[in-house]
């Protein structure tokens, strides 16, 4: 193991850190929208939506984001009335593609999510709520959001943990986040432990940050 | 679907045993994930503080590094630690572990991690009476381990295992990038023959979604037979 080899690549390492940052959180942000989205199609007593949402998810979390990514970014290219329309603009940008990628693939896993957090939600409560003549938006941001929040919260911590992992597959097509630069770092000095330490490293870092921050959120909620 | 044929003309053949070859990947990452877990799993339920910190440390580590990372790690480093023991034998050629092995060990590590939180978590599951109850009837060790607490664990863990089953089956997908030919791999090299990505790439999601699908239909009927009596 070497010391110095591995503070002289720290700095690169860490600037990749920037990137994959940011494609964790804007994938999360997109993501809670796609997965309301779609768990609230899942509980809307419509078969047909229902459907759509179910076969949604299914589809998104039985095969490898790996695939997804593959479909969006080389695949679509070859469709010939997207690559004349304006959707070119977005789809020929790696950039863009990894972060539609990963926003509908964590969308799928939180709608899941968040519909198993709404149907916990006490149906005592939404009828008191009723009783109490609350109509039906203030029922809903007033009574069951907090509470399916506060219910999501464990499962959703997880799935922003594996968010940050997936967006290394952002390296799969030539995106320089922390585990590109890292390969990239490997496959020239060919010191493969010392790189993986220090890149490891930053991973478990925001790894435990996340860990903590929805261990405090989950306190901050906590109605017990 | 001419692209599709078997033989010379098509893709078929290529891809019916790049799906083979997943399936083996991923078997063979589970059972060494499985094997691990067993010796982790029990490393943190010991009384022993260094033997929990090495335990943690493991979990931790690899549920909270990139699986490319890791793949990285063996796929550039794994020759390298071969080489080092075999000169410590005297053995001072190059030696080349191949794709398949890469493969298997790192999603292995991987799959590992995961298992050994199920199989931690299923015997801790189980009733404390169990085990003073075995004791009190004179059972050895081993015999209500294999008896008495395995199978119950199992039963416990299974939907779990499952789970676990469906992550490392989407992970061997990963290990395309050491260019081990399974289903994504081969998309990869007939889509770049054929300039027909989209059609490879969206093939290889319905197998995947096939072999999920499959994999969830045989663990239901497995977890149907093992809570029988329950």
């Amino acid at each position: 193991m070497d010391l110095d080899f591995m503070l002289e690549h720290l700095p690169r390492l860490l600037k990749a850190t920037k990137l994959t940052i940011q494609l964790t959180l804007l994938s999360l942000f997109f993501g809670i929208f796609v997965g309301v989205f779609f768990a609230a199609l899942r509980t809307s007593g419509n078969k047909i939506l229902y459907y759509i949402s179910y076969y949604y998810s299914y589809i998104l979390r039985g095969t490898p984001l790996l695939v997804q990514i593959f479909i969006i970014y080389f695949g679509l290219g070859q469709v010939e009335w997207i690559r004349e329309s304006f959707l070119w603009i977005i789809l020929k940008e790696p950039y863009s593609c990894a972060i539609i990628a990963f926003t509908l693939n964590t969308g799928a896993y939180s709608s899941e999510i968040f519909r198993s957090a709404f149907e916990t939600v006490n149906k005592g409560l939404v009828e008191a709520a009723k009783g109490l003549g609350l109509n039906k938006i203030n029922t809903f941001f007033k009574i069951k959001l907090p509470i399916a929040i506060r219910q999501s919260l464990p499962a959703y911590g997880n799935e922003m943990i594996l968010m940050l992992k997936g967006t290394s597959l952002a390296s799969t097509v030539t995106l320089l986040d922390l585990t590109g630069v890292a390969k990239h770092i490997i496959s020239t000095t060919f010191r493969p432990v010392e790189v993986f330490i220090v890149a490891g490293s930053i991973y478990l870092i925001m790894t435990f940050i996340i860990h903590n921050f929805i261990k405090f959120l989950e306190k901050k909620y906590n109605y017990n | 679907m001419g692209l599709l044929a078997y033989g010379d003309t098509g893709w078929g053949d290529e891809l019916f045993f790049a799906t083979l070859m997943t399936i083996a990947v991923a078997l063979a990452a589970i059972f060494i994930g499985f094997f691990l877990a067993a010796i982790f799993a029990s490393f943190k339920l010991s009384k022993n503080k260094i033997l929990n910190l090495i335990g943690s440390f493991y979990t931790t580590v690899f549920r909270g590094v990139p699986e490319l990372l890791v793949i990285y790690l063996f796929f550039f480093g794994g020759s390298g630690a071969v080489m080092y023991v075999a000169k410590i034998f005297g053995y001072e050629g190059y030696i080349e572990v191949n794709a398949f092995l890469t493969g298997a060990f790192s999603i292995g590590i991987i799959s590992g991690a995961y298992s050994t939180e199920v199989f931690r978590g299923a015997v801790q599951s189980i009733d404390k009476g169990q085990f003073e109850a075995s004791e009190v009837l004179g059972f050895k060790k081993k015999i209500y381990y294999y008896k008495i607490i395995i199978p119950q664990m199992l039963r416990l863990a299974l939907p779990n295992i499952s789970n676990v089953w469906q992550i490392t089956l989407k992970d061997t997908s990963l290990i395309s990038v050491t260019g081990l030919v399974e289903i994504m791999r081969q998309s990869y090299i007939a889509a770049g023959y054929t300039r027909d990505p989209l059609f490879f790439y969206s093939f290889a999601a319905v197998l995947y979604l096939f072999l999920t699908f499959l994999s969830m239909k045989m663990f239901n009927k497995l977890e149907k037979n093992y809570s029988k009596g329950f």
